[in-house]
């Protein structure tokens, strides 16, 4: 239709925008609907964020948490490289280097970046970490934090939510002795309630973490540690940051597109101004939840298909978040709301199912309205998690044995399906039923040949062979009858 | 007393044929190494069939819309003065041909060139396409060389672990589970199958991911693999290239991610990659695939993402070790190399490299310009029958499409839209129902010839008795019939051994060579697996029987040497669920029946066990949609409508539902399926499709009071 493909600018090069390159040279491979050009300030390729904790704990490194990349002629992508600034009427982007980029359509991936409190000690004048301190948001950070600490080492963690869980466990398993501080009054505040908290804490405290909920910083001391409001110092040689993302709008908000913690798009992904869109952790999307991958890789995948064409009337309408902590030896998935506070019961919530063990470190709550899943709280139970979680993000309807879903049995509730066998099948390859083999046994068979030969049984597979025997066994000898 | 093999799967189970007391011919099992001296009830009730009521003995031609009996010299000569007057009002590509992976070698070679030669069509494909097409394509871009499995199958019954991506054995070819008896299992499959039971029993694991996702799954247990340092890097260094692209992607699917996708809890990606891990630094490991992972439009992508998994733990091209693909079909093997496919010619050659061109000109004594190039493959083959521009007759020998192949509605049509269908087939299959002349052909207890099993291994047919009197052999078919189209009649003989002989020949120098397969080697019982090229005279010992049991011990098949690893990326199935189409239905084989059920389902033993479709569902999902154990149900897609008895399984996942293919008319399963290609094998989504469930009158309870 058009003679010239249309070029397309990408601001951000992490895991959202570069799924969103891998879309496109995907969707158009030839390049004969869209050019692109990606600008990232990081300096190296595309990398796996999600993963950093584990690099950390050692169990990756810089090289093998790089993320999927096709080459392909109509794609440039400019690492190192920083937008300064946009004038979405002329439709050009200014670049750090000096040059301009101009552009049929922008699409701004600029991601988050940490959150460093108000805490003295924690950041220089101009904003960034001070001595011993640092963020875990970039393969930069990583070799920072690694840099600071030697096994056996001490370090605090700050902030308690799910970066900082996974973060804490990483250390730990690198052989650091961690404090964690969590400044609610229990970690994992926005995803789990007060009783999964209480045993996730022992977990962790079991796995070498010392956790302090509902206490402040007051103050960063070099060399010294963490000093909490209630006068005790912890003893650390750096300080990981991990109280909150917040998102990277700069370059929307100066060039004057509607925010509101974070870029605001429509089902689109089009921001106030049409021919800019943004995806991620800087969009504000109602449906989206902040801080997952899944929902910024989703919006990659459809704002491709719109941009190239392939699928111009692509939407995206919302995620239903599910939050999964990925710390080794520990089960816990989060989603929805759960209602288990006994003191102010939701009357509207529907109905709730409970099971706490301590001693073997499992929790489990899980509300029902009606015929949807509302939310869950699963800490210990992998199998139910995974089938609740599919259950919950495609709204299909709940299990009616939530306890027997739980402990990984079959429902025990009215499938009462089938009278108990009257004469079980023994061996299935051949259809014999054990009656039949009695009947083999009566007429004189007297070893398992023979029965294989009179009824054919264990010539299959061969799975009944000891049950054959057994049934073979159970006669007298020849020599009594 | 004769003995043979099995007329069904591709283990073939070596059986022995002797009359019983009312003179019929009665199997019971032989040993062998494959079987083990096992046979499954399909075997034992194979010669049932030879003296069924339902045997065709005389062939037919329709008459007024009725299928009429006529002579052989009728039945030919119209079937010929058809083909022939296509070819000349409408050019060669007018006739197209459609075969199977039942066939024998000498059948799939003689049928090949009966298409390209006495047709001179390009239009000929085979069902084979349903079943090893994806695992033979990326079998071919890792290895260089596709073998279902490149070493006997008796190899893996040592092994530590051994991996089952989409394969149930204890169902569909229960002798082979005594290889398998010692392994651990793990196995990969959305129900908990009898295979699946067995890993558990046996401290193994099973993990049922929701259908189309194996990809990913893949993907997060070489992450698994690598975070918990389990690959070879070595290996990969010195045998493999190109382990970072597949990386990057796998780099993309740690176990909670998987797990999202999958609904394979995390903990059990970390457990099976352990398990198979820790069997692999032994070196004692095994990944099989089955079709449960390869009959998807991404199913070459996601049999090469197992392929990268064994590759990244270093199991190929070593003893005691490996990856393998589980062939389906008979001659699934055999049937693939001789020169059926759309795209080959016999020997595994490319139809479109101009060696193998002249190669197979000088020996057909034509010229490679007038050989016929590529075309369609089985799926789009069907789908173009009868309109404008695709063939308007097609000669069907050993398949029922009508039944099998997928979105049954469709090729229904289109196969009531041909000028012309001719089937070769020993009973009035579906597709032989909508048949202009059928052909009535002898069975594998009648006839001579070779099979090519699952492992590479050729076997021999051996002919217990005559066929019965009005019956011919596929061979015999071709041979009166290409000379009624022109052809020289000595390109056609009709004896299997002459046939096998110019087989041989033109796969010499192929990649599967079969030009040192001897009859007298295989009726001594001397094992020859292909690549089998003839010894030369200069060798030391021009006595030696030819046979590679285990391949790429020294080397792969590319020129580099190396094997290559391939860039499996996840997009997900054709279709989603959405609210009219709230499950995902999959389908497979029972173990009493066997593909379309043309066979099986005449067979009385058989039909009484498993007399009709069955639905396996979650009980609670069919308490959702209003049904119960032993209701009858319809299932619906985008596509049709079919009708099953509902089979409750608590272990079933509760978003997937599973339906048999061997049931025709409103209770086929395939006309839920969907036409949607594997870009490269072209293999169609057999393996996902959104449904609906609905309860459906029930004619055993209707009208009772």
């Amino acid at each position: 239709m058009t003679s010239r493909p249309r070029h397309i600018a990408l601001v951000g090069h992490g895991m959202v925008g570069s799924r969103f390159t891998e879309e496109i040279t995907r969707l158009d491979p030839d390049g004969t609907r869209v050019h692109l050009t990606a600008v990232g300030t990081e300096p190296g390729p595309a990398y796996n964020r999600i993963l950093l904790p584990h690099v950390l704990a050692g169990h990756h490194t810089d090289h093998t948490i790089a993320l999927p990349h096709t080459p392909a002629d109509h794609v440039h992508i400019r690492t190192d490289t920083t937008a300064t600034h946009l004038d979405p009427l002329a439709r050009t982007l200014t670049l750090d280097e000096g040059t301009h980029l101009h552009y049929d359509e922008l699409v701004l991936a600029t991601g988050a970046h940490a959150h460093l409190p108000p805490v003295p000690g924690l950041r220089e004048s101009d904003g960034t970490p001070g001595p011993g301190v640092s963020a875990l948001r970039q393969a930069a950070d990583c070799h920072r934090i690694t840099s600071l600490l030697e096994p056996g080492a001490p370090a605090v963690v700050l902030g308690g939510g799910v970066l900082g869980l996974e973060t804490a466990r990483g250390l730990a398993q690198a052989g650091i002795r961690v404090h964690l501080v969590e400044s609610s009054p229990w970690i994992m505040r926005r995803q789990i309630d007060r009783g999964a908290a209480r045993i996730l804490t022992r977990l962790y405290t079991d796995l070498g973490v010392q956790v302090h909920t509902w206490r402040v910083a007051a103050r960063w001391i070099p060399g010294t540690g963490l000093e909490l409001d209630d006068g005790h110092v912890l003893a650390a040689d750096a300080c990981i940051v991990t109280a909150g993302v917040a998102p990277t709008t700069d370059l929307a908000q100066q060039a004057g597109l509607a925010t509101d913690h974070g870029i605001v798009v429509d089902d689109h992904l089009a921001t106030s101004h049409p021919r800019v869109h943004a995806i991620g952790d800087c969009a504000r999307h109602p449906g989206a939840p902040a801080g997952l991958v899944a929902p910024g890789w989703e919006q990659a995948a459809v704002l491709a298909r719109r941009l190239t064409g392939t699928d111009p009337g692509a939407t995206y309408t919302g995620t239903r978040p599910v939050t999964r902590l990925k710390a080794t030896g520990i089960d816990l998935t989060a989603f929805g709301q759960v209602d288990t506070d006994p003191d102010h019961p939701d009357p509207d919530a529907g109905d709730t199912v409970t099971v706490t063990d301590p001693r073997t470190g499992r929790y489990g709550a899980l509300t029902v309205t009606g015929d949807r899943i509302r939310g869950a709280v699963l800490l210990g139970f992998p199998e139910a998690a995974a089938t609740l979680a599919q259950m919950y993000e495609t709204g299909a309807p709940p299990p009616q044995d939530l306890l027997a879903l739980l402990q990984g049995l079959p429902s025990a509730l009215g499938h009462s399906q089938e009278e108990p066998e009257q004469d079980p099948l023994v061996c299935r390859c051949n259809a014999v039923h054990r009656s039949t083999i009695e009947d083999a046994l009566d007429q004189g068979a007297t070893d398992r040949d023979a029965v294989a030969a009179r009824t054919r049984a264990t010539t299959g597979c061969g799975g009944c062979t000891r049950q054959v025997q057994d049934l073979i066994d159970a006669r007298p000898a020849p020599a009594a009858r | 007393m004769s003995t043979t093999h099995c007329p069904y799967c591709a283990l073939q189970c070596a059986m022995h044929l002797e009359p019983g007391p009312d003179g019929n011919l009665r199997a019971r099992p032989a040993p062998f190494p494959t079987n083990r001296g096992g046979l499954c009830r399909k075997g034992w009730t194979a010669p049932d069939l030879l003296t069924h009521p339902d045997r065709l003995t005389t062939p037919l031609i329709r008459h007024n819309g009725h299928l009429e009996p006529a002579t052989w010299e009728q039945a030919l000569d119209t079937a010929a003065h058809h083909l022939d007057h296509l070819r000349r009002t409408h050019g060669p590509d007018a006739n197209a041909v459609y075969g199977s992976g039942s066939l024998t070698n000498e059948k799939a070679y003689l049928l090949g060139k009966f298409a390209r030669l006495a047709l001179g069509t390009s239009q000929i494909d085979y069902n084979g396409r349903f079943c090893m097409s994806s695992a033979a394509a990326a079998t071919n871009h890792a290895f260089g060389l596709d073998r279902g499995l490149p070493f006997p199958l008796t190899d893996i019954a040592t092994a530590q672990v051994v991996l089952l991506a989409g394969a149930n054995p204890a169902e569909t070819m229960p002798p082979m589970m005594g290889h398998l008896a010692a392994p651990t299992l793990i196995v990969i499959d959305p129900r908990r199958t009898p295979t699946a039971q067995q890993a558990l029993d046996h401290g193994g694991l099973h993990l049922a991911p929701r259908p189309g996702t194996d990809l990913p799954l893949a993907l997060g247990l070489l992450h698994a693999a690598r975070t918990a340092g389990h690959l070879d890097h070595t290996y990969i260094e010195q045998r493999t290239t190109g382990f970072r692209t597949t990386w990057a992607q796998a780099a993309a699917h740690w176990p909670e991610r998987t797990e999202e996708i999958t609904g394979v809890p995390a903990h059990h990606i970390r457990a099976a990659a352990d398990l198979l891990g820790h069997a692999a630094r032994n070196r004692s490991a095994y990944i099989l695939t089955g079709r449960g992972s390869e009959q998807h439009a991404t199913g070459t992508a996601t049999a090469g993402a197992w392929i990268d998994l064994a590759l990244a733990l270093g199991l190929p091209g070593r003893t005691g070790s490996g990856y393998g693909c589980i062939t389906g079909q008979g001659n699934g093997q055999g049937g693939r190399e001789h020169g059926q496919k759309a795209d080959q010619l016999p020997g595994y050659r490319h139809i479109t490299d101009p060696d193998a061109r002249t190669h197979i000109a000088h020996l057909w004594n034509t010229t490679p310009h007038d050989l016929p190039g590529p075309g369609r493959s089985a799926t789009e083959l069907l789908a173009a029958l009868g309109t404008p521009h695709g063939p308007r007759s097609l000669f069907v020998m050993g398949s029922n499409p009508a039944v099998s192949a997928p979105d049954t509605t469709l090729i229904k049509k289109r196969l009531a839209a041909l000028d012309h269908l001719i089937v070769c087939d020993f009973v009035l299959s579906e597709t032989a129902q909508q048949a202009h002349v059928v052909l009535p052909t002898a069975q594998w207890a009648e006839e001579e010839g070779t099979m090519t099993n699952l492992e590479g291994r050729l076997l021999r047919r051996t002919r217990a008795q005559n066929p019965p009197p009005g019956v011919r052999t596929d061979l015999q078919v071709l041979s009166d019939l290409a000379p009624r189209l022109g052809a020289d009649p000595h390109h056609f003989p009709h004896d299997a051994d002459t046939v096998l002989a110019e087989l041989a020949r033109a796969s010499a120098g192929g990649r599967a060579d079969y030009s040192g397969i001897d009859p007298h080697h295989l009726t001594a019982g001397h094992p020859q697996y292909w690549p089998a090229p003839r010894p030369t005279t200069t060798e030391p010992d021009p006595d030696r029987v030819p046979s590679t049991p285990r391949m790429f011990l020294d080397t792969f098949a590319h020129p580099d040497g190396r094997a290559r690893f391939s860039t499996p990326t996840h997009h997900g199935p054709a279709e989603t669920t959405d609210t009219h189409y709230p499950l995902w239905a999959t389908t497979g084989r029972l173990l009493g029946h066997y593909q379309s059920g043309a066979q099986t389902r005449r067979i009385r033993e058989l039909a009484t066990t498993d007399p009709e479709a069955t639905v396996q569902i979650h009980p609670d999902t069919a308490a959702h949609h209003g049904l119960t154990h032993g209701a009858r149900a319809h299932l619906t897609s985008r596509r049709g409508t079919m009708t099953a008895r509902v089979h409750t399984t608590p272990t079933a996942r509760h978003d997937t539902v599973f339906v048999p293919f061997h049931y025709a008319h409103d209770q086929a399963a395939n006309t839920l399926t969907q036409h949607a290609l594997d870009p490269t094998s072209r293999m169609p989504e057999f393996k996902v499709s959104a449904v609906r469930i609905t309860p459906a009158p029930d004619p055993a309870t209707e009208g009772r009071p």
